[in-house]
């Protein structure tokens, strides 16, 4: 397995990064927050028609560039750093690979062009964000009619197509339905990070089709690819925090020196900085797993939890070392420590994954 | 010069050249020093040094391969454990013709054991702030001073000694640095005994004992840039410029094995305890299983915590290294940063240890667990955190030089006389 990026990888991850570096400003993330579509068309219009990173991942044949979750990975990273607000993680990452793992090839054929190229912006309907042990527990399916809720779906808002993952007499499914359908209604939701919209999302005896069997190993890896993009996500906003603080403690003066040259300051700075090297290696290397097919499970969940762990870390000390300054709403600082509260929850707690990973290891060795 | 011509020569040829000289001169019915004078002579004893020092200019690949060859014919190599490295690599770096024809060789042969005089009770992370004194007296230098931490300095027969020469100075600029002979009237060892009842290492002291100045290294008021080589040299750990084979992998009967066996047994004597200083975590799981700790919830939890870090800290070395050998331009401070790790996974494992023992993490002793492995990870993980340098200290080296943060202002810029010092 490799264990560095490629050129072309680097030169992506640039092009990337500047387009980020341009559009994805804290400005324009504020907007985005306070706008009820929670992201901008134009921006997401270039990042699938000049970036094309919509289609990172999903293979030739149905519309993509047949890159792997490497690639995504440098998307996912520079798009954390730069709190990239739009329907990339919901539609490219959510939906797409749960098409891709889950439904049978003619959906992939009929749904993931659009998707790819960002025309169609899709969801993923899960009626548990915390593990795919409880998913199929609200979302009951009867003769292709659906109904019930599902707390907590991104972006459900501005989505064209649901893709549902409920549960049928002959065990979970794979859903679609259109936004907009009789017996849909889409609730936008308070939250804490509003650079990600979320919605409740209720059935009523809406007629949905039916594009796959669901069973545990398809829902685990589409589970495992998720978690590994929102990792790369993470550690992406985590080197942000890292870079920001030390450059603030260099600027700021007390007592006649910069802060950053007292001890006290230095030795978190230089072990968060340890931390984040390990999420980096751990997350990098998740995605390397995936691509290969080894091992996959275990190293996406090690990355999750280590990946969170560290992000909501970078956050709490990238406040404390600012002071009170940290603590307002006018430091964008608060923007990052809430994408870092969402993220750290979003498709399992720390504490699921490192439970996941004990799992595996004892049923192992 | 000749090195590159060397460096030129086939990995066939070297093969070639190796095995018919082993086929005709390795008998392990020789002494292990009849051996050794045998192989140096033959220029096999140090393939990676230069052709004037009985090596032969080899890079890291061509020594790797003749480790390789030896391993296969089950041949010793030239002594290697201990200290004995740090001194034959400064020597041949930094010290002189002279000394380099009188002491390389006996290095070689394992005639001679080193041991490494540095720290002291007064300046443990402020290496720098030693107060050994030398004085030139009637062209001998006069030393007097206590050094500490010194690993197998009770069998060495020399040391590599720093110590001050002038006072009136900054202090990096007042040290040099001594090859001093060990067994001499004024220089006593005592061992020093660790909180986990080994004792690994000595307290020397040094009074009026005596370095002729021809063991000088680097000239007078050089010695910290001398001092330097040698802990690079540490901290890069056993680079393959010597040859060797071990005897563990070939239990072979004869003298030089006997002999040989011997010599490894009092060189890694001090390293025993030091996988239990770094946690044990490869006897975690199989533990949690055998006590039943493994349905504790609670215990789940922390062990994932820690194999998260340990995997996660290997992961980061591999990344590390990948981007130094591509040449990347961004500093990597993969050392300071895996042993800050290093003491995070020793301190957790100690910790998940404790919770899997329960009372029982009280026994020590061979009947306590894992014929008290586990009792011995307890109380030598502490270690961990302070040796080759303290965490604190790699804290500072990651904020200043990857970081780019302020250094702590200094108040021991002026002559060393007139620093704050231990008394």
């Amino acid at each position: 397995m490799q264990t560095e990026f490629t050129e072309d990888q680097e030169q992506f991850r640039e092009v990337v990064a500047r387009f980020l570096q341009d559009k994805s400003t804290p400005l324009s993330v504020r907007e985005m927050m306070a706008s009820e579509a929670g992201y901008d068309k134009d921006v997401w219009r270039q990042l699938c028609e000049e970036v094309g990173v919509a289609g990172t991942h999903i293979p030739e044949a149905f519309g993509g560039f047949g890159f792997g979750s490497i690639e995504l990975g440098v998307v996912a990273e520079e798009m954390g750093k730069h709190l990239y607000c739009g329907p990339f993680f919901s539609s490219s990452v959510m939906a797409a690979y749960a098409l891709l793992n889950i439904a049978n090839d003619s959906s992939k054929v009929k749904l993931l062009p659009d998707i790819a190229v960002g025309k169609t912006l899709a969801t993923l309907v899960l009626d548990s964000l915390n593990s795919p042990e409880a998913v199929g527990r609200q979302l009951v399916v009867a003769n292709n009619s659906l109904s019930g809720t599902a707390a907590m779906v991104l972006d459900a808002h501005v989505a064209d197509l649901f893709v549902i993952v409920a549960r049928a007499e002959t065990g979970l499914g794979l859903y679609t339905i259109h936004a907009g359908a009789e017996g849909v209604s889409v609730d936008l939701l308070e939250t804490i990070d509003q650079t990600r919209k979320v919605s409740r999302v209720s059935f009523k005896n809406a007629t949905v089709e039916r594009i796959g069997h669901v069973n545990s190993e398809s829902l685990d890896r589409t589970w495992d690819h998720i978690c590994v993009v929102l990792a790369h996500e993470m550690i992406g906003g985590a080197q942000h925090l890292l870079e920001t603080t030390i450059d603030y403690t260099k600027l700021r003066y007390q007592f006649g020196r910069p802060i950053g040259s007292f001890q006290g300051l230095k030795h978190r700075c230089a072990d968060l900085l340890m931390e984040v090297e390990i999420a980096k290696a751990a997350t990098h290397h998740a995605a390397r797993c995936l691509d290969a097919g080894e091992g996959e499970a275990y190293a996406a969940s090690m990355a999750k939890a280590l990946a969170a762990d560290t992000y909501m870390k970078a956050a709490r000390e990238a406040i404390q070392l600012r002071g009170g300054i940290g603590f307002t709403w006018e430091e964008d600082t608060q923007l990052w420590f809430k994408r870092a509260k969402s993220s750290e929850v979003l498709m399992g707690t720390p504490a699921i994954h490192r439970e996941r990973m004990i799992s595996m290891m004892e049923q192992q060795s | 010069m000749s090195t590159d011509t060397k460096s030129l020569t086939s990995n066939e040829a070297i093969r070639a050249e190796l095995e018919s000289w082993l086929d005709e001169n390795w008998s392990p019915d020789r002494s292990l020093l009849a051996w050794r004078d045998i192989l140096v002579d033959g220029g096999w004893a140090a393939t990676g040094w230069p052709l004037e020092y009985y090596g032969r200019g080899f890079d890291r690949g061509q020594v790797a391969l003749v480790h390789e060859i030896f391993r296969e014919k089950g041949a010793v190599g030239a002594a290697s454990v201990g200290p004995r490295r740090l001194a034959s690599e400064t020597i041949l770096a930094m010290g002189n013709d002279d000394q380099k024809r009188r002491y390389l060789r006996p290095i070689l042969t394992g005639e001679h054991a080193w041991c490494q005089l540095f720290s002291e009770p007064g300046s443990g992370s402020d290496l720098a702030g030693l107060s050994t004194k030398a004085e030139l007296i009637d062209g001998k230098w006069v030393i007097n001073g206590q050094k500490v931490w010194n690993t197998s300095a009770h069998h060495a027969d020399f040391g590599i000694l720093v110590a001050r020469t002038n006072w009136d100075i900054p202090k990096h600029q007042g040290i040099s640095y001594f090859l001093i002979d060990m067994r001499q009237p004024g220089v006593e060892v005592r061992p020093l005994k660790q909180m986990n009842g080994h004792a690994s290492f000595n307290e020397v002291f040094m009074t009026d004992a005596i370095v002729p100045a021809e063991d000088l290294v680097g000239g007078e008021g050089n010695g910290w840039a001398v001092a330097t080589t040698t802990l690079s040299y540490e901290r890069r750990g056993a680079a393959p410029t010597l040859s060797g084979a071990s005897t563990s992998e070939n239990p072979q009967e004869g003298l030089v094995y006997d002999e040989y066996r011997e010599e490894l047994k009092i060189a890694n004597e001090p390293y025993t305890w030091y996988p239990q200083r770094q946690g044990r975590v490869d006897l975690v799981m199989s533990r949690a299983k055998e006590t039943g700790a493994i349905s504790d919830p609670v215990i789940r939890q922390e062990m994932a915590k820690l194999f998260c870090m340990s995997k996660g800290a290997v992961l980061a070395s591999q990344a590390a290294e990948a981007k130094r050998k591509s040449g990347s331009n961004e500093i990597v401070p993969a050392g300071s940063i895996g042993k800050l790790a290093a003491s995070v996974i020793a301190r957790q494992s100690a910790h998940v240890h404790t919770m899997i023992s329960g009372a029982d993490a009280m026994l020590s002793g061979p009947t306590s667990a894992e014929e008290g492995m586990v009792a011995e990870v307890l109380i030598s993980v502490p270690a961990i955190s302070i040796a080759g340098g303290t965490d604190e200290i790699q804290r500072n080296i990651i904020s200043e030089r990857v970081l780019g943060m302020p250094k702590e202002q200094r108040s021991d810029t002026g002559p060393f006389r007139d620093i704050k010092r231990n008394t």
